[in-house]
């Protein structure tokens, strides 16, 4: 602010000594700099430190223990040890993640476009109503789904009187809970990025599309999906990574046969305390999504994934 | 200054990225030649803060949410604790922020390890947590001299625990029973953990609690071993049985305090549970009922404390002597639904509301306390021992 307000003046005033612009011209080279500071403080404190002390901690030699402290081993066989043991956990997390992700993808899509396109006057309602659900916490909202698939609700009872399944029928603590419990606890996620490229889309296009002689489904390939690529790679990232990291859904809604990897994690730090572990875990966890989502990227990006 | 010149903005985004990567390359190798993390073990002579009790009438004391009787009128209005004020002049400040043991072990664990003051006078932790604390030597040894009414009044099967003899570090608030619960809606009375594990009618709607102690305790008893004295091959006879019965989808699911809404729905027919929570599920519906197994009991208690460089002990020691008043603890126990620790508080709650004097999961009779076992006090490497293969059975 200083910086272009010591132009702008030194520009107007004719009168002012020469030596005032260089300085100006120094304070706007410095500027980007300063105006990256607080961002750049915060990434160092909250992320960049921390990180790097939990590298440090999983590298730990776990013979030590929380009353004896730990020594600094470089125990890179941690890893192989976190692997070993959880892999199911990791692989799990993944799958469900994914698995949760295409529904969003499959339910969301439809809803933004209805939103985007065809609400109207009721556009800003119908928002309302897909951030509504954010009004009350995660775990209230997770601790409801418990309720609606609860052996003796409705949803069950009325799954039962089908003749197509038996009476030893559940929904609570099946990987099917879990799954939706993260599908509706992350669909927002998905809406919202979708709502604001399929909002932006020129309906111009469309009519170009149509002019052409091109069906709606082919419309819908050619131009709509295209020009929502950005929303629909911002959503399933924004959808994907919390949902591989969750561990309340899996807890709440599963059974230890769900338990996903920050259920894991989660133990190792509060329970366990081992901390080597835990952070090696953390590490895996990162690096997974890590190589999940630059493998997508990359193809989303090259346009393959339609 | 080279990176200044490289463009009218002189910040382009490969030079930015190049100097954090610098900065966290840095900070990288400060950490990792930095060796390890140091012990946390101490000594509670060396934190010892000075005590301000006579000067500083003030006591902080932080315990678990509902667990101190309210006004029926104002729930902000605590009856014993007021008369604890007007009589002692020393005014408490009562947080409820203790939800779980490792999360509040986790909140507390630099400050004590570094004998840094957490600002309260009294913590109140379950038995292992307490003995966990007293381990790593951070909490104050109570003077038994400021304590006659517990001295006098502890219940005898509390006095000088495995892990805490003479009672010098832990007075209890409040203890509880770990056994069976069965809803008679949905299934029939359950008397063994064999059967809660092998019933077929069960299958699927069984759940056992996360806490090793408990599960693992009763487990023990049912297999005739002792849990304050067991070997590790005991131990895992135990644990087998236990996977078997999460590995055939006998066992539902692992669960802290939220069992209880499961239970009273019929979701869960039968399961592990604490004495308290059935207690209040009794009331709302009776064929909701807790069973003492016929091999035994579990006995916890949730333990005061003075942690470490607190600065009002003496006021700490006080509020624990009021509350060991048989007048005072019928009147809690009224109200909280817990086993009373406090002898004499049964005559005392007769004269309040003589049918909780009769009940049997407040005031428990002796033959229930006689067959009841607190669970042995492990060491650092035991306990990750059993803590490891348990969290590995119940899948985390």
């Amino acid at each position: 602010m200083t910086a272009l307000i010591g132009t702008a003046s030194g520009g107007a005033a004719p009168g002012t000594p020469p030596e005032a612009a260089p300085v100006a011209r120094n304070r706007r080279r410095w500027s980007p700099y300063l105006l990256l500071l607080p961002g750049g403080l915060w990434l160092l404190l909250f992320f960049v430190l921390p990180s790097v002390q939990l590298a440090g901690t999983s590298l730990y030699d776990r013979s030590g223990s929380l009353e004896t402290g730990y020594q600094q081993g470089f125990a890179f066989s941690n890893y192989l040890d976190a692997i070993q043991a959880y892999w199911p956990h990791l692989l799990r997390s993944a799958v469900y993640a994914g698995i949760a992700t295409v529904i969003c993808l499959v339910i969301g899509y439809p809803l933004a476009y209805a939103i985007a396109q065809k609400a109207g006057r009721w556009r800003n309602l119908m928002l309302v109503c897909v951030i509504a659900p954010f009004f009350t916490t995660f775990l209230v909202r997770t601790l409801a789904w418990k309720s609606i698939l609860s052996d003796n609700g409705a949803l069950v009872e009325f799954l039962r009187g089908l003749p197509l399944i038996g009476d030893d029928f559940r929904l609570l603590a099946t990987p099917a809970a879990v799954i939706c419990g993260l599908v509706y606890n992350f669909l927002p996620f998905m809406v919202l990025p979708l709502y604001a490229s399929l909002e932006r889309l020129d309906g111009r296009l469309l009519e170009a599309s149509r002019d052409l002689y091109a069906t709606p489904v082919q419309t819908f390939r050619k131009v709509t999906l295209p020009l929502s690529m950005p929303g629909v790679v911002a959503g399933t990232l924004l959808t994907f990574i919390p949902a591989a990291g969750d561990y309340i859904n899996a807890e709440l809604l599963g059974t230890p046969n769900q338990y996903m990897i920050g259920n894991v994690i989660d133990s190792s730090f509060l329970v366990r305390l081992d901390y080597p572990l835990a952070a090696a875990l953390s590490f895996l966890l990162m690096a997974t999504i890590l190589i999940m989502v630059f493998a997508y990227v990359r193809r989303a990006g090259s346009e393959e994934v339609v | 200054m080279s990176l200044l010149s490289s463009g009218r903005s002189g910040a382009s985004r490969r030079t930015v990225l190049r100097g954090a990567a610098a900065a966290g390359a840095l900070a990288a190798t400060g950490v990792f030649a930095g060796c390890g993390m140091p012990g946390t073990r101490r000594d509670p002579a060396e934190c010892r803060a000075p005590d301000r009790s006579g000067s500083d009438r003030r006591l902080v004391v932080s315990n678990w949410p509902l667990y101190i009787d309210v006004s029926e009128d104002d729930e902000s209005i605590r009856p014993t604790l007021e008369l604890f004020t007007e009589r002692t002049g020393i005014s408490v400040s009562y947080q409820e922020d203790i939800n779980d043991n490792n999360e509040f072990f986790g909140k507390v664990r630099n400050q004590l390890s570094a004998c840094q003051p957490i600002d309260r006078d009294i913590v109140v932790l379950t038995d292992w947590m307490a003995a966990r604390l007293v381990r790593l030597g951070w909490v104050q040894p109570l003077n038994p001299g400021a304590l006659p009414n517990v001295t006098a009044n502890l219940l005898d099967s509390l006095r000088d625990r495995p892990w805490d003899s003479d009672n010098k570090y832990a007075v209890p608030w409040q203890t509880g029973l770990s056994g069976i619960a069965y809803n008679g809606n949905v299934t029939s009375e359950v008397r063994s953990m064999d059967e809660l594990l092998t019933r077929p009618d069960l299958r699927g709607k069984v759940t056992c609690l996360s806490e090793m102690r408990d599960t693992m305790g009763l487990l023990l008893l049912d297999q005739g071993s002792d849990p304050s004295n067991f070997t590790e091959q005991e131990f895992t006879r135990a644990l087998d049985k236990l996977q078997a019965a999460v590995d055939n989808g006998h066992v539902r699911r692992f669960t802290g305090n939220d069992y209880a809404q499961e239970l009273a729905k019929g979701d869960i027919a039968a399961c592990v549970a604490w004495s308290g929570d059935v207690i209040q599920l009794n009331f709302e519906d009776e064929k909701v009922r807790f069973v003492p197994p016929d091999a035994g009991v579990m006995l916890w208690s949730d333990n005061m404390q003075v942690p470490n460089e607190a600065t009002h002990q003496r006021n700490a020691e006080k509020f624990m002597n009021f509350y060991y008043e048989p007048a005072v603890a019928a009147e809690l126990a009224a109200w909280v639904n817990y086993i009373c620790p406090v002898k004499g508080a049964q005559e005392e709650m007769a004269k309040i509301d003589p049918e909780l004097a009769e009940n049997p999961l407040i005031f428990p009779d002796e033959q229930v306390l006689a067959g009841s076992k607190v669970f042995m006090p492990l060491n650092e490497a035991e306990e990750r021992l059993y803590e490891e293969q348990f969290q590995q059975v119940i899948g985390a």
